[in-house]
């Protein structure tokens, strides 16, 4: 009788699948990403479905390319989900012909040329950002100003419409009788940094329209939607609190020994958790399971370092935000990490690895 | 004292489902885990049925681990229930017996429920529906305590008793830990954590006095203090009967003996994990768990010896679960040992339809059966039919993403992806490095894998090939020490030789001549005496004899190490 297949053990049923696990993160990043909509415009979305569009088709042409079959590779998710994560690290008016580029890069480069998914060593969405930060740092560093009435009013800013948004992006053309001074505005990051320069003492900074409770107008509520998606994450077991602990964690600690040190010139913790790419980066970035430290206890000093440069980078360093840097620089030393901190194992002595 | 007053609590309907842990005794926890769907109402239902006395029985010769037996009967001999009839054969051996009386039709190679699925020698026997006991079976011992360790160790030993949770370990030598290892404590395995199976729940709720009898007798023959039972949470008719058990008889043992109830989670059964969550403490990596004064015993194992020592019957039969989906109707047997899982199939109902799998022992760490006309051995737990939706194809496997969760599953505190990665590149070094053999192929990491990687069946490749690698080694090594002894020994009688022949001529020639030149020569038969040392070798491994005499232990070492879990 039986014509029951041969396998290993376990013979069960198993509970999750890639795509789960990727369809799971792209749910996660929802609430964050309806706050970047809300206060940055439609570009967000179109950069994500362009992103995603090219990332998917940038996958399934080099699996062609490289004698394997392509559907499987696609319907993992992971092309997708690297392409949000990089739509939503860019400015919401990066010219589709940039998105291409980075998604490029980030796709055929970093992980197809590593040898696709589970081999690279870089965060893809990371490396693409960089890269293009790198050879485009202006039109990669023109964010919009938060949709804010008071703060657009005061700074004479115009919003730009879902069409404008759309000519923006495909053809880089602005609205009739608008500068680019008009419609772009710095980050509060930026604005901190070239206040700070100008010795502008941190309660001055602070009465700026950019600002809001903990970290600037609108961009608190997107850190906000990414901690909730984070959090999310954490309580359906897709990713473990240890990245993101230890990432905010060293992040605040060092922040907050400088503030209470001196807070004229440094800001406050809760400023550096809630701006630029600090939650984000977090539970979304540093935890991408490939390209991060796998022991615990090694996630641990991996996140920490993370939030040490981020910090040290956005203190002293040459760019405002510096979380695709702190991940990229920790991604190369994950493997160190793992060696030296592999948990003991169960019936071996304590005190020897 | 302690625990008997805990069954005659009432507690809500809603609690007495589900009697929660022991309030006096604290547990400890093992890393990882996981929590796996429960089946086993499917097959815990209905009571124990004793099948009926096969036509046929296929009793294999050896069903432990060590060396096989030789078989001691012929065919055309008429056998007796409980008749020996494969003979142990060294120390690290159980006798196989017959499990009913009838004639040997013949001695042959028979399929295996084993992974391998390899045929093994067997003992076939048409019987004679008597079920007739053979006439020279031990004496029944009413009063356990007038026999000595040796004796009842003998008893076990010539029972033919072998861990019946699965490992099949025989148990005389695992009750036999030597005088420098003092045991304190007897662990009996009732976790029964696989879903899926229930054989030790029915024989807990059905044989309840006896395992308790078999675990004082076994506190008995090692001097242990205390006996800990582990049982999961989710048998709460087993833990009544066995408190009601201990209750009974706690006050004629001066050990304590109790059940705790510990919390389901896979793999909790683990003999490792088991003592972990018992008694906190660690078994030592290649250890054994009678280096830290515990030795550990299946429920199914201890009533095994009850049987042996009290009724003088060696282990003939045992409890089955046949199971799954696959399965008109599941349920538990009491069975023969050498009866064909088919038969046992068929008496639960037959096949319902299409069988995506049938596995001997539970899904998650059961063995894969190309076909149902296996018999039941001492080891076989469970025949599990699993249709396509209890054990859909997960489909090729993925590239790993790193995710991490099959480290965060592992009992043993693994690195599972490490493992994975050097597994396939066949670094055999590497793997050491990472512990391989400290894995006890619990298929937690790839129950977990979202890649669905066969995680456990790379490990099982590598420790192959690791074994392999060592034999090969130990091989080579063995054959240059050959080679050098051989070497020593024809340099050596070369030497004795000419010593002889100058001594003769010596003899003959006058002294005078050989004074100056052959002073060089006496120099030279002195620098023979340490090489004379390098009869060492000689004795030591030089001819075919001695040779196997230290390489069969070594041997025997790492089966019993590789294959412990
Ligand atoms: S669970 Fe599977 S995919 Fe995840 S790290 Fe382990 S082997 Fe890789
Ligand atoms: S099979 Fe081995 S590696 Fe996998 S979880 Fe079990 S012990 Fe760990």
């Amino acid at each position: 009788m039986i014509a029951g297949s041969l396998t290993s053990s376990p013979h069960s049923a198993r509970i999750s699948r890639v795509d789960q696990v990727m369809l799971q993160v792209c749910l996660a990043l929802i609430p964050g990403t309806v706050a970047m909509v809300w206060f940055f415009g439609w570009g967000i979305i179109i950069n994500m479905l362009l992103a995603s569009v090219f990332a998917v088709a940038a996958e399934a042409l080099v699996m062609k390319a490289r004698g394997r079959p392509a559907l499987p590779a696609v319907r993992d998710l992971s092309a997708v989900v690297t392409a949000l994560l990089f739509a939503i690290t860019v400015p919401p008016t990066l010219p589709w012909w940039l998105t291409l580029i980075g998604i490029l890069f980030a796709i055929v480069i970093v992980k197809q040329l590593y040898g696709g998914i589970g081999y690279n060593p870089f965060n893809p969405a990371m490396a693409g950002y960089v890269f293009l930060l790198i050879s485009y740092p202006v039109a990669t560093t023109s964010w919009l100003p938060p949709d804010v009435p008071s703060l657009l009013e005061a700074r004479d800013l115009v919003h730009l419409s879902f069409v404008d948004s759309v000519r923006l992006i495909f053809t880089g053309g602005l609205p009739l009788e608008t500068t680019w001074d008009a419609v772009s505005g710095a980050t509060p990051l930026d604005e901190l940094r070239t206040r700070l320069d100008q010795n502008v003492l941190m309660a001055d900074i602070r009465q700026s329209p950019l600002w809001g409770w903990v970290g600037g107008q609108g961009w608190e509520w997107v850190a906000a939607g990414f901690l909730l998606g984070g959090l999310y994450l954490i309580a359906i077991r897709v990713i473990t609190w240890h990245i993101p602990v230890s990432l905010l964690g060293s992040l605040a600690l060092l922040a907050g020994l400088f503030w209470l040190f001196d807070p004229n010139h440094f800001p406050a913790p809760w400023f550096h958790l809630f701006s630029g790419g600090a939650m984000l980066g977090a539970f979304f970035i540093a935890t991408d399971p490939v390209s991060a430290a796998t022991t615990k206890r090694g996630q641990l000093v991996f996140g920490a370092l993370i939030g040490a440069v981020v910090f040290v980078i956005r203190t002293w360093g040459g760019y405002p935000d510096a979380v695709a840097f702190g991940v990229l620089l920790l991604n190369i030393a994950a493997p160190t990490i793992d060696h030296y901190t592999q948990p003991r194992v169960f019936g071996h002595a304590r005190g020897k690895s | 004292m302690n625990t008997s007053s805990q069954p005659h609590t009432q507690a809500s309907p809603g609690l007495a489902s589900h009697p929660k842990v022991n309030p006096s005794q604290k547990l400890w926890k093992f890393h990882g885990g996981v929590h796996l769907p429960e089946e086993k109402d499917l097959s815990n239902q209905g009571p124990v049925v004793a099948t009926a006395v096969p036509k046929r029985l296929v009793i294999p010769l050896a069903q432990h681990i060590g060396a096989p037996t030789r078989p001691c009967v012929k065919v055309g001999d008429r056998v007796f229930k409980g008749q020996m009839i494969g003979e142990p054969q060294g120390y690290v051996s159980a006798p196989v017996h017959a499990s009913s009386s009838g004639v040997v039709t013949a001695i042959e190679q028979h399929a295996m429920p084993h992974p391998s699925g390899l045929p093994a020698p067997s003992v076939i026997i048409e019987t004679d529906g008597e079920d007739a006991w053979a006439s020279d079976l031990p004496e029944p011992v009413t009063d356990f305590h007038q026999l000595d360790a040796d004796a009842l160790r003998t008893r076990v030993r010539m029972a033919g008793i072998v861990g019946l949770g699965g490992a099949s370990f025989p148990s005389s030598v695992k009750l036999n830990p030597g005088k420098d290892q003092p045991i304190d404590t007897l662990v009996l395995n009732g976790a029964e954590c696989e879903p899926y199976i229930t054989c030790d729940d029915m024989l807990m709720r059905d044989r309840a006095a006896d395992i308790i009898t078999g675990a004082r007798i076994i506190v008995h023959l090692l001097g242990a203090e205390r006996c800990l039972i582990g049982i999961e949470d989710n048998k709460p008719e087993a833990i009544a009967a066995m408190r009601a058990a201990v209750a009974e008889q706690q006050p004629q043992t001066s050990a304590s003996i109790k059940v705790l109830v510990i919390p389901t989670l896979y793999p909790s059964g683990g003999e490792k994990q088991l003592i972990r969550i018992l008694t906190g403490k660690e078994v030592p990596t290649h250890g054994i768990p009678a280096q830290i004064g515990v030795v550990c015993q299946n429920v199914g194992t201890v009533a095994a010896v009850a049987d042996a020592v009290l009724r003088g019957h060696p282990l003939v039969e045992r409890f089955v679960t046949v199971t799954g989906r696959g399965i008109a109707k599941p349920g538990n047997f009491r069975v023969r040992v050498g009866t064909l899982a088919n038969e046992l199939v068929a008496a639960s109902g037959g096949y319902t339809g299409e069988l995506a799998k049938l596995v001997a022992g539970g899904p998650m760490m059961g063995a894969n059966l190309a076909t149902d006309a296996v018999p039941i051995t001492k080891a076989t737990n469970c025949i599990l039919a699993l249709t396509p939706a209890e054990s859909p194809d997960p489909g090729a496997a993925t590239p790993c993403i790193r995710c991490g969760q099959c480290a965060q599953v592992c009992p043993a505190n693994l690195l599972p992806q490490q493992l994975y990665w050097h597994a396939r590149a066949k670094d055999l070094d590497k793997v050491q490095d990472y512990n391989l053999f400290d894995c006890i192929e619990c298929g937690c990491c790839a129950h977990v894998c979202p890649a669905h990687i066969p995680l456990v069946q790379y490990y099982r490749y590598a420790k192959n090939e690791s074994w392999a690698r060592e034999r090969e080694k130990r091989a080579s090594e063995h054959a240059k020490k050959r080679h050098e002894a051989r070497e020593a020994r024809l340099e050596r009688l070369d030497r004795e030789r000419k010593a002889k022949l100058r001594k003769k001529k010596e003899a003959i020639t006058p002294k005078t001549k050989t004074v100056p030149g052959k002073s060089a020569s006496v120099g030279g038969a002195e620098k023979t005496a340490p090489a004379g040392a390098g009869e060492t070798p000689i004795a030591g491994g030089g001819d075919d004899a001695g040779a196997q005499g230290t390489k069969q232990p070594a041997d025997r070492q790492t089966e019993t190490a590789g294959n412990a879990p």
